[in-house]
């Protein structure tokens, strides 16, 4: 499969100036759509700037697909106007939760994968896709607990969502190996489970060991603050020569490192991409 | 676990924000996910974001009372009233109202004046962008209908009277990290806040000009405005101050309502 989006970043803001004067043509930048939806000012003046420039991917992380309650109204007409403004080429979000009787609890919260929990989290997906005017693709959290009220497998969870909504999937591979660690299953079949055809865009992030764990395995920690892992590069391989080549960004929300150092990640992406068919 | 999906999410927060050391038992159906090591990392990530969140909006709280002290009291507030917006900028409106009756800041009595103005500063920062009235369009106004036009205010502009303490000086010293000159003199300030060309921009203002733009904002005439000016401060300069809320944008483009 060909497609037009090779390897991007995520984009912070010590990294905007060098994101503008970045020339590698193909390169692509990803934001949280929660720190813009603000009426005006400087913020969306350097995100207009560097659309100009490159292609942009909105990843939200507070739709709360998997909540109880429908996407809040305000919210998502303050990101449709976002989507109108920067005319992203990729949106996406997460199976998960955060908001709640009108509170807001910043982290993407496990979801029990019932049927009724499907049959809403199609109808919220539905509901976004057609206020936002686009298919957005759903990313799989990183799991920390088990949860015994399962029905449905996650990966086939993920694929019945996006027969139903007609969603897209993205690939968090880091989440892939972290959930797999803790939740003890493996990690290349879940991969050899997802639907291909399905899946819009790669994620790929550092992690760490938990260093507060008392007992037992240690947890691994989706922190977003380090290299991407070795044995997550692996993965990525292993997914990517089974799927193809699909838009896939380097991730890192913490102890931001200096943009040359995620510009060769980014390229160690592209690499693997380059063979599948995606011009660099 | 028997519980519906819906009751589920209300279990889960339940027990986020349920003390682990206090006794009170959580639902059995919870209590096989408490008693997981992994649930501590939903509580400290939820916590630990929107503490971060308030530290983010109140820069010159955190550098005025010390790290460590800022977060327990953040702590105690994110606990009590968890975002209600998902954009995070947002967050904290009331926080200088909470530190008004935090019992342990009432030994800092101007700490909740000085907050205010961190949330002045991010209410500037996000604000509409919108263009000033500026000197060539006020002196295109007909002067017999001037006193009785209302000149709007830009959104990106805030202003604050502070009678009680030197929240401004404290606030700037904090905010700007200098502390060379710490000989604050303890009385009563003011301060003019205005987005210009992206930036948040600061000055001192006196009680004048902040009670001239309390009656701009409640969509009081220039002559309304003016009366209130002078009350307070008898020898205010008006031409001065015009000149002066021109230079600092204060004034929005090109509506104004009285002008022919």
């Amino acid at each position: 499969m060909t497609t037009t989006l090779g390897a991007g970043l995520g984009l912070k803001p010590q990294h905007f100036d060098a994101a503008l004067d970045c020339r590698h043509a193909d390169i692509w930048f990803e934001v949280h759509p929660e720190n813009y939806l603000m009426d005006g000012g400087p913020r969306l003046a350097w995100l207009d700037a560097v659309r100009c420039q490159h292609p942009l991917s909105l990843h939200g992380v507070s739709l709360s697909l998997a909540g109880a309650q429908l996407p809040d109204a305000q919210q998502l007409r303050r990101l449709a106007e976002l989507v109108r403004r920067v005319q992203p080429a990729l949106v996406s979000e997460h199976l998960a939760w955060s908001t709640l009787d009108g509170r807001y609890y910043p982290d993407l919260l496990p979801v029990a994968r019932t049927s009724a929990v499907l049959a809403r989290t199609v109808a919220n997906i539905q509901c976004a896709q057609e206020r936002l005017q686009c298919r957005i693709a759903i990313e799989n959290p990183s799991h920390y607990l088990r949860l015994d009220n399962h029905a449905w497998s996650e990966t086939d969870f993920l694929s019945e969502l996006a027969k139903r909504s007609g969603c897209g999937l993205l690939v968090d591979v880091n989440n892939v190996h972290i959930s797999a660690h803790n939740l003890g299953y493996d990690a290349r079949s879940y991969l050899d489970d997802l639907p291909a055809d399905a899946v819009m865009e790669v994620h790929l992030a550092g992690h760490t060991v938990d260093a507060d764990d008392t007992g037992g395995a240690p947890l691994l920690i989706d922190s977003h603050d380090a290299p991407v892992d070795e044995v997550v590069w692996h993965l990525y391989q292993y997914l990517i020569a089974r799927i193809g080549a699909r838009p896939t960004l380097i991730e890192r929300d913490d102890k931001i490192p200096e943009f040359a150092e995620l510009l060769s990640e980014r390229e160690r992406a592209q690499q693997v991409l380059t063979p599948q068919g995606v011009l660099a | 676990m028997t519980t519906t999906a819906d009751s589920f999410q209300r279990d889960f927060i339940h027990a986020i924000y349920h003390d682990p050391d206090s006794h009170d038992p959580v639902s059995p159906a919870l209590a096989a996910l408490t008693s997981q090591p992994g649930f501590k990392v939903y509580r400290n990530t939820i916590l630990k974001a929107s503490v971060d969140a308030l530290a983010a909006n109140y820069p010159s709280i955190e550098r005025l009372v010390g790290s460590e002290w800022f977060r327990a009291a953040a702590l105690v507030y994110v606990t009590a009233a968890p975002p209600s917006n998902v954009c995070l900028i947002e967050y904290g409106h009331d926080f200088s109202a909470f530190l008004m009756q935090f019992a342990a800041a009432a030994e800092l009595p101007y700490l909740s004046d000085v907050a205010c103005l961190d949330r002045a500063w991010t209410e500037c920062h996000i604000a509409a962008d919108e263009a000033a009235l500026d000197a060539t369009m006020l002196a295109a106004m007909a002067p017999e209908h001037l006193l009785s036009s209302v000149l709007p205010l830009r959104a990106a502009v805030r202003w604050r009277w502070c009678a009680a303490h030197p929240a401004y000086a404290i606030w700037h010293a904090n905010r700007i990290q200098d502390y060379a000159d710490d000989e604050i003199e303890w009385q009563g300030d003011g301060v003019l806040l205005s987005r210009i060309d992206g930036e948040v921009v600061w000055q001192q203002a006196s009680a004048g000009l902040c009670a001239f733009l309390d009656v701009c904002a409640a969509q009081g005439d220039l002559q309304s405005a003016v009366a209130a000016a002078l009350q307070v401060e008898p020898a205010l300069d008006i031409a001065a101050l015009l000149s002066s809320l021109i230079q600092a944008q204060a004034f929005k483009a090109p509506a104004l309502t009285s002008i022919q």
